[in-house]
C-alpha cells in the first residue's frame, strides 16, 4: 500500500482576477522510506504539490491521501494534528525561531505537540543532535549558527516526532553547494536510518541526482519519472 | 502552558527597547493610579475624619425644616423636650451609636466693650460633645486639662479668626449677646478660655459655650435641642445607621430630620469630584494598556508571520498559537504591573516619610499618603484584564491564519 497517492489532483489559484492553474490532474504514488525528489522550475508547481501532500492546503479537484486518509476533508484542527504526527517539514529559509536555542528549536514540536516527560524529549534531542552533527552547538541561537548549520538543526526538528515524511521545499536554495550535498546526504542517511519519507523539490539538477525517485514536473504537471531503485533491480 | 510562558516570555525581548518603552508606559499609568489614589484616597479620608470627628459628627438629627433654613439658625425649630426623650431612646437602642451630642446654635453678637462681630455658637454638653467628636479637642489652642471638660459655664471658645479680628487674647472677657426665639434680646459676659482652630464646611467656624449658659442667654427653662450629633463606632455603618432613623424619621407622627454629614457639607461634592477624577485616572490607565497592548502586539505578530506559518506548519493547535500571543500580551501586562506597583507603592512610602503639609481652606492638613490593598489589587485586575482583551485581537489574527499563506509571506 502507498503511502502517499494523488488521485487526479489539479489546483488552482486565483491570482487577482486571473485563475492560475497549479497542478492539472496529477496522479502518483509514493511508498514508505523512499527518498523522493521534485524537480522543475520555477512556478512547474513542486512547492503547490508539497502543501498539498503535507495537509497546508487543499486540492481544487482530486484527492490527496496519506496512509490511506484522505486529507482534503480535514479541518483545520484536525489538519494540524494530522501534520504534527505524521509530518516533518524543511524549509528555504530555515524557518528556525529565533528566540529559541539549537536545542530547544528541536524540541519545540515535542513541546507543542506530545506530552512526553522530558527525559524522553532530551534523549530524542540529544540523538538527533548527534545525528546532524549539531551536539556541540546546541546552546547557540539561530543567529549564532551558519546556514548550512540552521538547515541541520531544520532536519532535526522535522525528525524529532518520528514522523512518517519529511517535506523539503527548497532546501537547499539558501546554501552553497558542498553545503547543500551535505544536508542531502544527511537527509538520505536519515531516510535509511529511520525508514522516513523524504520528499524534497529543488530546481538544481545536481542536487536531484541523490533522490531515487526523481518526478520531474513542467507547467503543473509530471512530465517524467524516474526510479532509480526499480532501475538497480 | 510553562513552555508557552516560557516562549512568549522571550518573544517579548525580542525587541528590548520596544518592550521596555511600552511597558514604561503601561507601568507609569500604573504608578499614576497608584500615587494619585493614594494622595486623593488619603486626602478625602482625612477630611472626612476632619469634619466627621472635629465637629459635625457622623449623622445629625434637627427638627423638621430645619436643614432648609440652617443658615438663619433659627430657634424655633428645635426638639421638644417628648421629641429629644423619643430620639434619645432610639440612639440608644442603636448598637452601633457610639455616642450623641445635643447642642444649641445659634446666632450672637461677640463684643470685646470697643469692637463688635457676628459669631455662630454652638452650646454643649462638654463630654457628650467629646465623645461624639473625639478629635474636636486637638482643634482648641490654649490648655486645656481634661478634654470631656473643654468648656465650663462662664467659659467661650471664640473661632481663631475672631480671636484675630477683635484682637482677643486668651482670658479676656468677652460680651455674647443674643436674640431668643421670642425676639428679646440677652448679653452674657464669658471669659475666653481657648480658641478653636477653623475647619473647612458648616461648624467649621463657630465658638462654642456650656449649653447652661446658652440656656440663660435665650431665656430658655429647659434647653431647647436644635441639633443631635451622632458619632458611630465605625465609619461604614453610617448608611445602615442613616436608614434605621431615616425610617424612625419618616413615620406619620415624626418631627424630626435625618441627615448624613455628606448631606450637610459641601466637602461631599469635593469627594465626589475627587472619587470622580480617581476613576479618570483609571479610565486613562485602561486606554494607555489597551492601546500600547493593543500596539505591541499587532506589529508582533506582523513581523511574525512566517514563524507563525513554520510552527502552525509543524502542528501547533491553532488554539496554542492563540493562547501563545494572548501570554505574551498578558506577561506585558504582568511586568509593567508588578514594576507600577513596586514604583508607585516606594513613592507613596517615600511621600509619607516626608509628609505633606498644606493648607485647604483655613485647615492645616498634614498628609500621609497611603493605599487601601483593595485598590492595588483593582488596579492589577484592571491592567490584567485589559491587557488580556487588547492582545485578543491579534492573537486571534495570528491563530486563523492559513499556513501555507503565511509561510509564504516575507
Amino acid at each position: 500500500m502507498s503511502l502517499i497517492r494523488l488521485e487526479n489532483v489539479s489546483k488552482t489559484y486565483q491570482s487577482g482576477e486571473i485563475p492560475v492553474l497549479a497542478l492539472k490532474g496529477i496522479n502518483l504514488e509514493i511508498q514508505e522510506k523512499t527518498f523522493v525528489s521534485f524537480i522543475g522550475p520555477s512556478g512547474s508547481g513542486k512547492s503547490t504539490l508539497l502543501n498539498l501532500i503535507g495537509c497546508l492546503d487543499k486540492p481544487t479537484e482530486g484527492k490527496v491521501f496519506v496512509n490511506n486518509v484522505d486529507v482534503g476533508i480535514f479541518d483545520r484542527n484536525e489538519s494540524a494534528a494530522f501534520r504534527g504526527k505524521t509530518i516533518g517539514f524543511v524549509f528555504q529559509n530555515f524557518n528556525l525561531i529565533p528566540v529559541l536555542t539549537v536545542y530547544e528549536n528541536i524540541e519545540y514540536p515535542l513541546l507543542m505537540l506530545d506530552h512526553l516527560p522530558a527525559k524522553e524529549r532530551n534523549e530524542r534531542v540529544s540523538r538527533l543532535l548527534g545525528k546532524v552533527g549539531m551536539a556541540e552547538q546546541k546552546k547557540k541561537y539561530p543567529n549564532q549558527i551558519s546556514g548550512g548549520q540552521k538547515q541541520r538543526v531544520a532536519v532535526a526538528r522535522a525528525l524529532v516526532t518520528n514522523p512518517q515524511i519529511v517535506l523539503a521545499d527548497e532546501p537547499t536554495a539558501n546554501l552553497d553547494h558542498a553545503t547543500a550535498f551535505k544536508i542531502i546526504n544527511i537527509m538520505h542517511e536519515m531516510t535509511n536510518e529511520f525508514g522516513t519519507t523524504f520528499i524534497f523539490s529543488t530546481h538544481d539538477p545536481k542536487i536531484v541526482g541523490e533522490a531515487e525517485i526523481i518526478y520531474s514536473l513542467e507547467d503543473g504537471v509530471i512530465v517524467s519519472t524516474e526510479n532509480k531503485k526499480e532501475d538497480k533491480r | 502552558m510553562k513552555n508557552l510562558i516560557v516562549i512568549a516570555f522571550r518573544n517579548l525581548f525580542r525587541n528590548k527597547r520596544r518592550t521596555i518603552l511600552t511597558s514604561s508606559l503601561i507601568a507609569f499609568g500604573v504608578i499614576l493610579v497608584i500615587v494619585f489614589g493614594g494622595l486623593a484616597i488619603s486626602f478625602k479620608s482625612q477630611m472626612v475624619g476632619i469634619l466627621t470627628n472635629t465637629a459635625m459628627g457622623d449623622l445629625q438629627i434637627h427638627s423638621k425644616g430645619y436643614v432648609e433654613s440652617i443658615d438663619n439658625l433659627p430657634l424655633n425649630l428645635t426638639l421638644s423636650g417628648s421629641e429629644l426623650a423619643s430620639v434619645e431612646k432610639k440612639l440608644k437602642s442603636i448598637p452601633e451609636v457610639e455616642a450623641y451630642s445635643p447642642r444649641i446654635k445659634f446666632g450672637a453678637m461677640i463684643s470685646n466693650y470697643a469692637q463688635t462681630s457676628n459669631v455662630r455658637m454652638s452650646a454643649v454638653y462638654p463630654k457628650m460633645e467629646n465623645r461624639t467628636v473625639p478629635e474636636f479637642a486637638k482643634r482648641i489652642k490654649g490648655k486645656i486639662s481634661n478634654p470631656d471638660e473643654f468648656i465650663k459655664p462662664g467659659e467661650i471658645l471664640v473661632p481663631e479668626n475672631l480671636m484675630k479680628g477683635l484682637s482677643l487674647k486668651i482670658g479676656d472677657e468677652i460680651v455674647l449677646v443674643a436674640t431668643n426665639k421670642d425676639g428679646s434680646v440677652n448679653a452674657v459676659p464669658l471669659r475666653i478660655s481657648a480658641m478653636t482652630e477653623n475647619v473647612f464646611g458648616p461648624s467649621g467656624k463657630e465658638g462654642y459655650m456650656h449649653i447652661e449658659d446658652a440656656q440663660s442667654l435665650l431665656r430658655e427653662d429647659e434647653p431647647e435641642i436644635v441639633e443631635i450629633a451622632i458619632h458611630l463606632q465605625k465609619y461604614d455603618q453610617l448608611s445602615k445607621v442613616y436608614t434605621q432613623l431615616k425610617k424612625e424619621a419618616s413615620a406619620p407622627k415624626s418631627q424630626i430630620e435625618v441627615h448624613t454629614w455628606e448631606q450637610l457639607s459641601p466637602f461631599a461634592s469635593i469627594a465626589r469630584i475627587v472619587d470622580l477624577l480617581i476613576l479618570v485616572v483609571k479610565f486613562i490607565l485602561i486606554s494607555i494598556v489597551l492601546v500600547s497592548i493593543l500596539n505591541i502586539m499587532t506589529m508582533s505578530v506582523y513581523e511574525r508571520i512566517s514563524e507563525i506559518g513554520t510552527i502552525a506548519a509543524i502542528g501547533t493547535p491553532p488554539r496554542r498559537i492563540l493562547s501563545l500571543f494572548l501570554i505574551e500580551g498578558f506577561a506585558m501586562g504582568l511586568l509593567s504591573t508588578a514594576a507600577g506597583i513596586l514604583i508607585g507603592l516606594g513613592t507613596l512610602w517615600i511621600m509619607n516619610i516626608i509628609k505633606i503639609d498644606f493648607t485647604f481652606g483655613m485647615m492645616n492638613v498634614s498628609l500621609a499618603p497611603s493605599i487601601p490593598a483593595s485598590e492595588v489589587i483593582v488596579v492589577a485586575v484592571i491592567v490584567m484584564i485589559v491587557s488580556l482583551f487588547a492582545g485578543f485581537q491579534p492573537a486571534y489574527k495570528a491563530s486563523k491564519m492559513e499556513p501555507v499563506d503565511a509561510l509564504g509571506h516575507n
